[in-house]
């Protein structure tokens, strides 16, 4: 079919053009690592990948150097609100002692749009090498559920 | 710190830019802030994802090696992505005037902590200007 044609011509050129531009621009799709770990976002922080499984949905945030006691993980409906404050080199080193300073510090906040349902009163969240793990029990609503089908 | 032109923990670079070693792992360079005081070379590094029995620190001769792999699994089928980690390499040139016997390593929250104190005759040395 000459229609589907052009579309795998237009994603094959897209494709050669992402490629062309890797080393230059950050790449925003998650398949392509990056050579380089950015020190500073121009999008949402803490970068996080979403998995499920049939009774759970998982939240991994990478949040390396976070102060624990400012670690701060909301829920509201289907929303997972995670903010906290990253520890950056200390206050009292003058700017020019400094040779490289690659690494963003501060106060963060992101949102996360949940897909189902979840059950606010069971979240459960691990804070380890960095890596923030949040396990959301789904609701018991949103658990798929098998439908008899009645044949006659 | 001059930063190592080279690019990957081993050898040959793929085409892309992208690290390529043997053992064909992608390697990502870590964030780094470098500062001085008056004793030491002082670098942070953020290497989420990687714990204390996977990091290593070299220094050989003047080149300071920095390396560590990341593990993390996630339990569950992936909806959406936005990060994968695989392993850190990141290199520095330092001068001679680093004690290696005395570097200090800390592994905190999936951030590095070297200190590299200064060799004790690079130290600054206050100078007297006596005004007659």
């Amino acid at each position: 079919m000459p229609q589907a044609n052009s579309f795998q011509q237009m994603d094959d050129l897209h494709r050669e053009i992402d490629r062309a531009f890797e080393d230059f621009f950050p790449q925003w799709q998650p398949s392509f690592p990056m050579a380089f770990l950015p020190g500073r976002l121009a999008r949402a922080y803490p970068l996080i990948n979403l998995h499920e499984d049939k009774d759970h949905l998982y939240v991994e945030a990478m949040a390396p150097g976070v102060d624990p006691q400012s670690l701060n993980l909301t829920v509201v409906h289907n929303t997972l609100t995670i903010s906290g404050d990253k520890r950056g080199a200390p206050d009292n080193i003058a700017p020019e002692a400094f040779h490289r300073e690659e690494r963003a510090a501060g106060k963060f906040v992101r949102t996360v749009t949940l897909p189902v349902e979840i059950d606010e009163s069971k979240v459960v969240a691990e804070y380890k090498d960095g890596l923030l793990l949040i396990t959301l029990p789904k609701s018991e609503k949103a658990k798929p559920k098998q439908i008899d089908v009645q044949v006659s | 710190m001059a930063e190592q032109t080279v690019s990957g923990p081993n050898e040959p670079q793929g085409n892309g830019g992208w690290e390529i070693t043997r053992s064909t792992e992608r390697h990502v360079r870590p964030p780094v802030d470098i500062y001085e005081t008056p004793d030491a070379l002082m670098l942070i590094a953020d290497m989420p994802g990687v714990a204390r029995e996977n990091l290593e620190v070299r220094v050989d001769e003047d080149l300071l090696t920095i390396q560590g792999r990341a593990i993390h699994v996630v339990p569950g089928d992936p909806i959406y992505r936005e990060f994968d980690l695989t392993g850190f390499f990141r290199q520095f040139e330092i001068g001679e005037q680093i004690d290696p016997e005395k570097i200090n390593a800390d592994l905190k929250y999936g951030v590095l902590s070297l200190r590299l104190p200064k060799q004790e005759r690079s130290k600054q040395r206050h100078i007297e200007v006596k005004v007659s």
